[in-house]
């Protein structure tokens, strides 16, 4: 627990370092709050808007939680039938790329029509963003597999099946992974899109739309807010760190081994 | 396109043999390297292996050996003649133990693709464990086992197969002068008390003399037989015999007399 603490300590000094040379830019160029608001502006700001924050914080933590768990299973399933089938392949990696250049306020309007005003199409919005890491990294995992394994796995009388379990997809786990932790980087700032574009029924919209109503009105509420996302991205990312513990043990290093 | 190179090559040529060995007749093997140049890796090699026999491959390097246990194996089909053989299972080079899977899961790896349960596969493989000097490491991953001890995890794969025919690919050939000596002895009480077919690929004389019933000579590529002694010794034989010394004399001169032509 004390060399954990001890490892966040070079990223606690820089956050603390930017923060003071925040602090003084602000102050010695005279900067108006609804310009750039100074970080003690934002903290009071945070402290006085705290429920209202928390309570769209809810919504948007459920939507980035979501949205990634659709956007991971998605981008798996669709990487393992693009690893099976050449057709596939041929037919659908053109079209996950060109996905990823779509303008999402394009499609909002029709997401609300199918969807309505609740949580759905927020979900559909951070999957469509984050699911193609996930399909790249998870592709050129199962095909990185040594195909001598294969081999072997053959000889053994393993099905198609069974070669796919036993050998394959365990060798995609540790690429697969790596294209999460990129979707769950971008995952916040997919719910952020996912709310501005697709409107929502209901007193607390989430936090994205809470920010773009405070950048008008009330910007240090805005950068709090910003503040609050910042901090919940790497929430996410060290979660998954942790995670891949149990889903990838044999990557990490024996028991007892000294950094 | 990996996909087509994966299904199993399917050979007209094949037949079942009727006992447990293995007969090649006349077999010939062409490949293309990578640049699309054809290779001749074998060129009719007639070879017979009865039931329960121990057949030493020796010959030089790229001679098309492992080429050779691959078309035993069915991984590759002959462009010419054909193969009888019962059904065999391949211990390659690279010991392949898969990262994600204990050293007892990858010994009993034949038996859980054959649909025995987790614990009845890790049961079977650890009783050999201890008999290997693997006892303790069963549950060990591959990284945290000794180049030696992932020889012999691959080894009781190989035999936990429950095939016939065995081909072995220089099983020994990464281990230490002292283990192989451990291991050949104990390849030698194995097949004593439980005779397999067995063909031995190795560039080591004296290793095809000690474990093998008879020596196949293979030329330079392509590979063809250009000799087959008989090892008519009691067993178990040590490197220190004078007769393995005589008959290592003669593989030795028939190997000197490949590289020549």
């Amino acid at each position: 627990m004390r060399r954990r603490a001890l490892s966040a300590l070079p990223a606690v000094a820089l956050a603390v370092l930017l923060v003071g040379g925040w602090e003084l830019y602000v102050d010695l160029a005279g900067l108006e709050p609804a310009l750039l608001p100074a970080p003690h502006d934002i903290a009071s700001a945070l402290w006085n808007s705290g429920d209202l924050l928390l309570r769209n914080f809810r919504v948007t933590a459920e939507e980035v939680v979501l949205g990634l768990a659709v956007a991971l299973l998605a981008g798996f399933a669709l990487a393992v039938a693009i690893h099976l089938s050449p057709l596939f392949r041929r037919a659908f990696y053109p079209l996950a790329v060109g996905s990823q250049a779509l303008p999402i306020p394009v499609i909002g309007v029709l997401l609300v029509f199918w969807w309505g005003f609740g949580i759905l199409p927020k979900l559909a919005v951070i999957a469509l963003i984050c699911f193609f890491p996930v399909v790249v990294t998870t592709v050129d995992g199962l095909a990185a597999v040594d195909p001598d394994q294969l081999k072997l796995l053959r000889t053994l009388d393993a099905s198609r099946w069974q070669a796919f379990r036993l050998g394959e997809l365990p060798a995609a786990v540790p690429a697969a992974l790596s294209g999460a932790r990129i979707a769950i980087a971008v995952g916040v700032i997919g719910a952020f899109i996912a709310e501005t574009t697709t409107p929502t029924s209901g007193p607390y919209p989430g936090l994205g739309r809470e920010i773009i109503t405070d950048v008008n009105f009330q910007m240090p509420r805005a950068y709090a807010g910003t503040a609050v996302l910042f901090l919940f991205a790497i929430a996410c990312f060290y979660a998954l760190s942790l995670a891949e513990r149990k889903l990838a043990p044999w990557t990490t290093r024996p028991r007892g081994e000294l950094h | 396109m990996p996909a087509q190179v994966r299904l199993r090559a399917q050979s007209p040529q094949r037949e079942p043999a009727s006992n447990d060995g293995v007969l090649l007749a006349g077999v010939t093997r062409i490949y293309r390297d990578d640049r699309g140049a054809a290779v001749q890796a074998l060129a009719g090699v007639s070879l017979a292996v009865a039931h329960g026999e121990v057949l030493a491959v020796v010959g030089p390097s790229g001679c098309g050996k492992t080429t050779l246990l691959e078309l035993i194996c069915c991984l590759q089909a002959p462009d010419a003649g054909t193969i009888a053989c019962a059904p065999a299972v391949l211990m390659p080079q690279r010991d392949l133990l898969l990262p994600w899977l204990s050293a007892a899961e990858n010994a009993a790896l034949a038996l859980r693709v054959a649909g025995c349960s987790r614990s009845q596969a890790r049961a079977r493989a650890s009783a050999l464990f201890e008999e290997l000097g693997l006892g303790g490491f069963e549950d060990a991953r591959p990284q945290e086992l000794s180049g030696g001890m992932r020889q012999r995890v691959a080894f009781l794969r190989t035999l936990l197969a429950g095939k016939p025919v065995l081909c072995l690919d220089e099983p020994f050939g990464a281990l230490d002068a002292i283990t192989r000596g451990e291991m050949q002895g104990w390849l030698s009480q194995t097949l004593a008390r439980a005779p397999r077919t067995v063909v031995l690929v190795t560039h080591d004389v004296e290793e095809a003399i000690v474990l093998g019933d008879r020596i196949a000579v293979l030329s330079p590529r392509p590979g063809r037989v250009i000799e087959e002694l008989e090892v008519d010794l009691p067993r178990p034989r040590a490197r220190t015999d004078a007769e393995v010394g005589s008959l290592r004399e003669r593989a030795l001169l028939a190997l000197g007399m490949a590289k020549r032509t």
